[in-house]
């Protein structure tokens, strides 16, 4: 055990130090896979999905439901779980975003917001505001001399790193990922070379839907599985891809593992802050560069 | 002023006069307030195209400064320290929240207007979750317990507000000189080069608009008024609460405008008018109150985006320009009897 001083700032034991920052490294992969989700909707769609919170706390939800009432364990609910968050995804799409597409974008973030709001209140309603406990699959953990590793936290911040690095590859090295990249870019020339992209639209919002699904089922063992969950998140996801920029799948990443690291820093350092950091950053960003780390003016 | 307005303006005023003889007086008050921030509101999603999705924050934060400076009226000062003024009087705490509201709208509108559309409205939405924050650590907020018991101190030192009806009087003054406000910026100059940014942002910047400056100036006007309504709905119920600048607080006064129909003069009025009926009428159905309004939400945006004013004003056009076309159709077609018969032309 050792102590780390910041000369003027405080001293802090390094078990604190970097259990915050591990906890700021599982915060920043849900930033980085909820913004990658909202990233690649947006650029496919141009919806900004309000409903993304929603779905995260559904994806979480849906594996508590599948332990305790149909008995599928973690692992199997990890699979289970983000794919029928994008079935219900397909649904939302084909009933109200697909019609939607001709008028102001401003429409598709109003209706997802209605439809964050119905899920969360249905929830509300079965569960109530208090959590539910998810049992940890991975009990345990090694002590690294410097801090104690638990095993989950440490698989979770690897699944995500993984979860995301996939995604990247293949939207910039997969066939199918040029096809996405190119309707972002001129969806009518897409479709001129025979494309269906109707369908490659509610492909991408499923996935979006899915991930945040994913990273619910992996916040379920380190939070309590609650309702609310998912609406104070979406706000700091906003944030996160206000200063990231939605231009760059790479970028949302980044900024997403670089955000929740300042967070957990902030956390050890000055706690009076921490929840507020990410936005004063965002402000911060929008005085020096408007269009986001990563993103481009258009 | 467009003599419809005059008409439904002086039919409505008719009305809110006699109302506190026949409904309860509080509810009425309520519907004010959020009748007030609704229009604030309304004065930037419907005049100049701008989604704020955190006006939540200058409500409540007129709100809070009013309860404090009306009930215990201390400042504090950084580096300077506590200063203990005595409490204000009502006019004094309200105009004081209101103009919170407005400068805390100038130095959030300044950030979130160097972005536009969607951006815009995630940045006001991160922005108020952030002064929700500042709400929730700040002391004199009292946090969970919000700021109770705000005294019903006479108005002007004088004129009494612990009787309902008179103070129903007070809050609908307020109203309209908020509502005036907004008729006459929208109606004015500025209201018209507001308009054409919405319209087309580029060629008002090509005709030598500073644009910036005129999103500014709307927003912090919008904000104000804002506060006005929240500083003083937090008099009339004599609590400052997190309920206000939560988020769904922003979603509401979404709400509120979506259904009464975005740009249109009253439609915000009426919008707020069914949504607190509808939260008094159903309060007893707790949580699903949250579901009932996702519902509506998404049935404004998919079957009638204008709302409800905006369908009954369309249904109106509609009707005059059928009328319109029916007698130019008359007329042509007498005309088109003499002249010869020419093959029609494939549309």
């Amino acid at each position: 055990m050792f102590e780390i001083c910041i000369p003027f700032v405080k001293c802090i034991p390094s078990q604190a130090l970097f259990a915050q920052l591990l906890l700021g490294l599982i915060n920043g992969a849900f930033y980085a896979i909820l913004s990658l989700g909202l990233a690649v909707i947006f650029g496919m769609l141009n919806v900004i999905n309000f409903a993304h919170g929603a779905q995260y706390m559904m994806g979480a939800f849906i594996a508590w439901m599948l332990l305790k009432w149909a008995g599928i364990n973690f692992w199997l609910a990890l699979i289970v779980a983000p794919v029928i968050v994008g079935m219900i995804a397909v649904l939302i799409e084909k009933i109200f975003l697909k019609r939607l597409y001709d008028y102001d974008h401003l429409y598709g973030l109003l209706v997802t917001f209605g439809l964050a709001l119905i899920i969360e209140g249905l929830f509300r309603k079965q569960f109530g505001s208090s959590g539910q406990p998810y049992d940890n699959p991975l009990p345990g953990g090694t002590n690294l001399g410097f801090m104690f590793l638990p095993t989950y936290r440490a698989f979770a911040v690897v699944a995500s790193l993984v979860v995301c690095i996939a995604t990247w590859l293949v939207i910039e090295k997969t066939k199918l990922g040029s096809y996405l990249r190119a309707a972002t870019e001129n969806q009518t020339l897409v479709r001129a070379f025979g494309i269906d992209v109707p369908r490659m639209m509610t492909l991408t919002y499923a996935f979006g839907a899915a991930l945040a699904g994913f990273a619910g089922v992996l916040a379920a063992p380190i939070q309590n599985v609650n309702p609310l969950m998912g609406s104070y998140l979406i706000v700091v996801v906003f944030a996160v891809v206000v200063i990231g920029g939605m231009g760059s799948i790479m970028g949302s990443i980044v900024t997403g593992f670089a955000l929740g690291l300042i967070e957990g820093l902030t956390k050890v350092f000055y706690p009076q802050a921490s929840n507020a950091v990410i936005f004063i950053i965002m402000a911060i960003v929008l005085l020096a560069r408007p269009a986001g780390l990563f993103g481009q003016t258009k | 002023m467009k003599p419809i307005h005059l008409a439904v303006g002086v039919a409505a005023l008719a009305l809110l006069l006699a109302l506190p003889h026949f409904v309860y007086p509080v509810f009425l008050m309520k519907v004010l307030c959020f009748a007030l921030f609704a229009c604030a509101f309304n004065l930037l999603i419907g005049y100049v195209g701008l989604l704020s999705f955190g006006h939540a924050a200058y409500f409540g934060g007129g709100a809070y400064i009013a309860a404090h400076m009306i009930k215990v009226g201390t400042v504090y000062i950084p580096f300077v320290g506590t200063i203990a003024f005595p409490p204000v009087t009502p006019e004094i705490g309200i105009l004081l929240g209101t103009l919170f509201a407005g400068i805390l709208g100038f130095v959030f509108g300044s950030l979130a207007i160097r972005r536009q559309g969607i951006y815009f409205a995630m940045i006001t939405l991160a922005l108020a979750e952030m002064f929700f924050l500042f709400c929730v650590q700040a002391p004199f907020t009292h946090n969970e317990d919000g700021i109770q018991a705000i005294p019903r101190t006479p108005l002007f030192g004088v004129i009494d507000t612990t009787d309902e009806t008179s103070l129903y009087y007070i809050v609908l003054v307020i109203f309209l000189i908020g509502f005036g406000i907004v008729y006459r910026t929208i109606h004015s100059p500025f209201g018209q080069v507001l308009k054409a940014i919405r319209e087309n942002e580029p060629r008002a910047i090509s005709l030598g608009y500073n644009v910036d400056r005129y999103k500014l100036l709307a927003f912090v006007i919008s904000c104000t008024l804002a506060g006005l309504a929240g500083a003083t709905k937090t008099f009339v119920f004599r609590l400052a609460s997190l309920t206000d600048v939560t988020w769904q607080m922003s979603g509401e006064v979404v709400l509120m405008t979506l259904l009464g129909g975005i740009g249109t003069i009253f439609g915000p009025i009426v919008g707020a008018g069914i949504i607190v009926s509808m939260q008094n009428y159903l309060a007893t159905l707790g949580e699903w109150v949250l579901v009932i309004q996702g519902a509506i939400f998404v049935a404004c945006v998919m079957l009638f985006r204008r709302g409800v004013v905006g369908e009954v004003r369309e249904y109106f056009r509609v009707r005059r320009a059928a009328a319109a076309a029916e007698a130019a159709g008359a007329a042509a077609q007498s005309a088109a009897a003499g002249a010869d018969r020419k093959p029609a032309p494939v549309a």
